[in-house]
C-alpha cells in the first residue's frame, strides 16, 4: 500500500487548517506540513460566512466586556480560561490578517471599521462589508501560496486516523480523483473539518458539511464534547438555508410577524427602537431569536410559506445605499436567489442550522487526549462558545485556536521520533480492504444514499430540533438505530474509481449517522434547558447538576458513552442572561 | 409552464470512454429549482453515477461552473425556468481537461495563481497597528478582490482555449487587486513574471472574461490596466541610466 509521510498533516482547508498550517511553518520552518481536503481550500466552507470577527478594538471597550458577553451568551457554559485567552489574542489575529492583505472595511481615517453585532455591548466586528469568512478565506489561502514546505493533497477524503496505543500516526485517504487509497503518516495530526450542519434537513451550512473530522475523531476514540448544543441561526432563506447576516439586524434591519409587529418585544428582549440597541431585540443572542420564532408559530403569527412557516426581515428603511455599502451580498443574495429586491420587499426568513457549539474535545491549545492528535475550529470544542455561541465570534475563533493548535502541533512533532509503528501500517491495509469490500466493489444493496441521508435529516430536526422532549428524543433515538441498521444496505451504482462522488456521499452519510447519534444521546442526558439546548420537560437551567461539559466517548459496543467534566470558571460566577436593559458586569477583580 | 424539463449532461468517465456523450434525464421543474437542484435530483433518485462539483450553493464557494446551454454559469445561481420548455445541456467548462462527466482538471490554473504572487508583499514588519487605508484607497482593488475561482472566465475566454501558457483573466485579475492595494510593495517583483509573454500580452481583449463574471470582478479591465502600467513600466525602464537598468531586471 502507497504510503507518504509528514511532520505535521492538516486535515481540512478552512479557516483553522489555513492558519494553523501557517503556524506551524513559522514555528518550526524544518517541518514537513501538509493540508489534507477533500475540496480545493478556496471552497471550504469559512468562505460563506459574512458578517464579521469580533475582537475589542475601540478605546470604549473592554477585553472584560468581550468576555462577558461571550460568557453571558453561552449561558455559563464557556470555560472562562479559554474564552479569556480567545479575547486576548482574537484582535492580534485580525490585525495579523490586515497584514496579510485582508480587505477590512474601514473608518474615513483609514483605521479598521467595527460594527455591531448580537449579544455583543460594545461595537467590535470587523468586518469586509458582508463577505467576511469570504475575505479571511482567500487572504489565508493565498498567503499559505508563498510557504513552499506546505503541500497540498487536494480533493482527498479521509476516511480513518491512524492510532496505536493511545499515539495517532495519520490517516487513510482517498484521492478522489484516481481513487486511490493511501496511508498519509504523521507525527501530528490536526483536525480542522469544520461542522455538521448537513445532518439537519434545512441549514445554511454548504454540502461538504458532514462532521466528517468528529466522525473520525469519535471512531479512533477520541471524547466528543457538547454534542447537545447546535445553533440555529434565526434568518436563514426558506428553501434554499443561505444564511441573512445577523449584520442586516445589526445594520438596523427588523424582525416581524405576520401582523408587522416586532414581535421579539414580547420575549424578554426589551423594547423596540427606531435604531439598534447593542443586546437588544434583533440584537438579541442567536438562541433566544430562534426560541421565539417558535414561539410566535404557536401563537399562530408566523407566515404559511411553501416550505413551511416563516417571519420577515425588514430592511426597507435603511434605504439603497447602505444596504449596498454594508450588506451588498444581502441584497445578491435576495436578488439572485429570491427574486426580490430588499431595498423594496420584505425578505422571507426562519431559524436554520447554523453552527455546532461541541465538537472534539480539547484543551486551551487544541490539544485532545489522544497523543499527537489536536483539532481547532467549528469541528472542536475547547470551549469558548458554551452552550450558545455569539455571531462574529467563529471567525476570529478558527483563528486564535487554529495558530494555538499549529504551534503547539509543531512543537510536539519536533520532539516525536520518525517511526511509524507496525500495527499503524496494519490499519490502514485493514481501511483499504473495508473501504474495497464495504464500498467500492459492493453490489446489490437496496437502499439509496439519498433516502437513508433524508430520513435522517428528518428524525433529528423532529426530535433534537430547537425545543426537545425525552419523547421526542426517544423517537429520534429509535429511528436513527434504524438507519444505522438500514445504511449497512446501501445500494452504490458507482464503481468507478476516478472521482466517485457517490463512494464520498456513502463515506460522508456514515459520518452524519455516527454525529447525530452522539447528539440525541448528549441530549437526552443533559435534563435541563441551557442556551441553545431547550427541554420543555425540563424547562429550567440546572446548575447544580448541569454547571458541565458532557463528554462522549464510543464504548466498545459501539453506543455512546456519556459523561461529565466541570466548566472553568474564572471570574464570572454563574449569573442570569440578561438582554433589553443594561447588565451588570459581574467580573471579579483579576 | 411545463411539468418537467429534460436536461442534456454531458457524460464521460475515463474508464469507460472514448470521448463525452450526451445522456437525457426528465426531471421536474419548479420555480425556486436551479440547476443544482435538477443536477442532485438526478444523483438522488435517478442515477448515482453522475459526478460533479458543488458546495455552498450561494454563490460563494466557486465550485459549481459548468456549460449551460453553452455559457459558462454557476450551477446554482442559473434558474431552470430561464430557459423555458428546454431542453438544457449542460456540459463541463470549456479550455479545461474533463476528469470525469462535468468535472475539470482545474490543477494548472492552481500553478498560475501561485505564479503571480497573489499574497501582500510588504517590506519590513506590520508591528502592532493596521496599515492604514483610507475607504477611497480599498475601493481602488475591492472589485478586483470579489474573485471567487469559479473560472467561468477561462471558460469564455479564447485565448485560453488557443494559449495554454496564458496566465489568464482571474489569476492576472488577482496580481492586479494586490498590485493596487496601497499596503502592497511588490507590483515591481509581480511585472517581472507577468511581462513574459505568454503572462499578459495575450490577451486581446476580447472582455469576455467580465461579461461572463457573476462577481463583477472585470478581469478584462484589470488586464489593461496592467498592460499600461507594463508599458509605462517598460519606458521608464528604458529611459533609465544603463546600471539601474541592470538592477531592475
Amino acid at each position: 500500500m502507497d504510503t507518504s509521510s509528514h511532520d505535521v498533516l492538516l486535515v481540512g482547508g478552512g479557516g483553522a487548517g489555513l492558519r494553523a498550517a501557517i503556524a506551524v511553518a513559522e514555528t518550526n520552518p524544518k517541518l514537513r506540513i501538509a493540508v489534507i481536503s477533500k475540496v480545493y481550500p478556496m471552497r471550504s466552507h469559512t468562505v460563506a460566512a459574512e458578517g464579521g470577527a469580533a475582537g475589542v478594538a475601540k478605546a470604549d471597550d473592554s477585553l472584560d466586556e468581550h468576555c462577558y458577553d461571550t460568557i453571558s451568551g453561552g449561558d455559563w457554559l464557556c470555560d472562562q480560561d479559554a474564552v479569556e485567552a480567545f479575547v486576548r489574542e482574537a484582535p492580534q489575529e485580525l490585525l495579523r490578517l490586515e497584514h496579510w492583505g485582508c480587505p477590512w472595511s474601514r473608518e474615513p481615517d483609514g483605521h479598521i471599521a467595527v460594527r455591531a453585532f448580537g449579544g455583543m455591548k460594545k461595537k467590535r466586528t470587523w468586518f469586509a462589508a458582508d463577505k467576511t469568512g469570504f475575505h479571511i478565506l482567500h487572504t489565508l489561502f493565498q498567503t499559505t501560496l508563498k510557504y513552499n514546505e506546505i503541500h497540498r493533497y487536494d480533493e482527498w477524503f479521509v476516511t480513518k486516523v491512524l492510532v496505536d496505543d493511545g499515539r495517532v500516526q495519520g490517516v487513510v485517504a482517498i484521492e478522489l480523483m484516481s481513487g486511490r487509497i493511501q496511508a498519509i503518516t504523521a507525527k501530528a495530526v490536526i483536525i480542522c473539518t469544520g461542522g455538521c450542519g448537513r445532518v439537519f434537513p434545512y441549514t445554511t451550512n454548504a454540502a461538504i458539511k458532514t462532521g466528517d473530522g468528529m466522525a473520525l475523531v469519535y471512531r479512533a476514540g477520541g471524547p466528543l464534547k457538547d454534542m447537545e448544543f447546535v445553533q440555529y441561526h434565526p434568518t436563514g432563506l426558506p428553501f434554499t438555508g443561505i444564511l441573512i447576516t445577523e449584520a442586516a439586524r445589526a445594520e438596523g434591519g427588523y424582525l416581524i410577524n405576520k401582523d408587522g409587529y416586532r414581535y421579539l418585544q414580547d420575549y424578554n428582549l426589551g423594547k423596540p427602537e427606531p435604531k439598534p440597541v447593542l443586546r437588544c431585540m434583533e440584537l438579541g443572542p442567536r438562541d433566544r431569536l430562534s426560541q421565539a420564532f417558535v414561539k410566535e408559530f404557536e401563537k399562530g403569527r408566523t407566515i404559511d410559506g411553501p416550505y413551511g412557516p416563516i417571519v420577515h426581515l425588514d430592511l426597507r428603511h435603511l434605504g439603497t445605499k447602505l444596504i449596498n455599502q454594508k450588506l451588498p451580498f444581502v441584497r445578491e443574495l435576495c436578488l439572485k436567489y429570491e427574486g426580490l429586491d430588499p431595498v423594496k420587499q420584505l425578505i422571507p426568513v426562519r431559524p436554520v442550522v447554523h453552527y455546532m457549539m461541541g465538537g472534539i474535545s480539547t484543551d486551551i491549545d487544541g490539544a485532545t487526549p489522544l497523543r499527537g492528535l489536536f483539532a481547532a475550529g467549528e469541528c472542536a470544542c475547547v470551549s469558548i462558545n458554551g452552550a450558545n455561541r455569539l455571531g462574529s465570534n467563529s471567525l476570529p475563533e478558527i483563528l486564535v485556536f487554529g495558530a494555538r493548535a499549529g504551534k503547539v502541533a509543531a512543537e510536539y512533532a519536533s520532539g516525536v521520533p520518525d517511526t511509524v509503528s507496525l500495527p499503524i501500517l496494519r490499519q490502514a491495509e485493514d481501511e483499504r480492504r473495508r473501504l474495497e469490500q464495504e464500498f467500492l466493489r459492493k453490489t446489490g444493496g437496496k437502499e439509496r444514499v439519498a433516502t437513508i441521508r433524508e430520513a435522517m435529516q428528518k428524525a433529528v430536526e423532529d426530535g433534537a430540533g430547537i425545543y426537545r422532549t425525552e419523547r421526542s428524543l426517544r423517537e429520534a433515538e429509535a429511528k436513527l438505530a434504524e438507519l444505522q441498521e438500514r445504511a449497512q444496505g446501501l445500494s452504490i451504482d458507482d464503481h468507478s474509481r476516478t472521482f466517485n462522488t457517490e463512494l464520498l456521499s456513502a463515506l460522508e452519510l456514515t459520518c452524519m449517522l455516527d454525529i447525530a447519534t452522539t447528539m440525541v444521546h448528549s441530549a437526552l442526558s443533559r435534563t435541563e434547558s441551557r442556551g441553545a439546548h431547550q427541554r420543555t420537560d425540563y424547562p429550567a437551567r440546572d446548575d447544580a447538576n448541569f454547571l458541565a461539559h458532557s463528554v462522549v466517548t464510543r464504548s466498545p459496543d459501539g453506543s455512546p458513552h456519556i459523561e461529565y467534566t466541570p466548566v472553568v470558571i474564572t471570574r464570572w460566577p454563574p449569573g442570569e442572561r440578561v438582554y433589553g436593559q443594561q447588565p451588570t458586569l459581574t467580573a471579579a477583580k483579576a | 409552464m411545463a411539468q418537467t424539463i429534460q436536461l442534456k449532461v454531458s457524460r464521460y468517465s475515463p474508464e469507460r470512454d472514448t470521448e463525452p456523450y450526451f445522456q437525457t434525464y426528465e426531471v421536474p421543474v419548479k420555480e425556486e429549482w436551479v440547476i443544482l437542484d435538477a443536477l442532485n435530483y438526478i444523483k438522488d433518485k435517478i442515477d448515482g453515477t453522475l459526478t460533479f462539483r458543488w458546495s455552498c450553493r450561494m454563490g460563494i464557494c466557486g465550485s459549481c461552473g459548468y456549460m449551460v446551454n453553452n455559457e459558462p454559469k454557476l450551477g446554482c445561481a442559473t434558474f431552470l425556468t430561464q430557459y423555458a420548455s428546454g431542453p438544457i445541456t449542460i456540459e463541463p467548462l470549456k479550455n479545461f481537461p474533463i476528469v470525469r462527466d462535468l468535472v475539470i482538471e482545474i490543477s494548472d490554473f492552481l500553478e498560475k495563481l501561485k505564479k503571480v504572487k497573489p499574497w501582500l508583499i510588504h517590506h519590513g514588519g506590520g508591528g502592532s497597528n493596521e496599515y492604514l487605508q483610507t475607504p477611497d484607497q480599498l475601493e481602488e482593488f475591492r472589485q478586483h478582490s470579489m474573485c471567487i475561482n469559479c473560472l467561468l472566465c477561462y471558460a469564455a475566454c479564447p485565448i485560453s482555449g488557443l494559449d495554454p501558457v496564458f496566465i489568464g483573466p482571474a489569476a492576472l485579475a488577482l496580481a492586479h487587486r494586490y498590485n493596487k492595494d496601497s499596503r502592497d510593495q511588490g507590483s515591481a517583483e509581480r511585472m517581472a513574471v507577468l511581462s513574459h509573454p505568454e503572462g499578459i500580452w495575450g490577451c486581446t481583449f476580447v472582455g469576455e472574461c467580465t461579461r461572463v463574471c457573476p462577481k463583477h470582478v472585470d478581469p478584462a479591465g484589470a488586464i489593461q490596466q496592467y498592460k499600461l502600467a507594463g508599458a509605462i513600466d517598460g519606458i521608464k525602464q528604458f529611459l533609465m541610466p544603463w546600471g539601474q537598468r541592470q538592477e531592475n531586471r
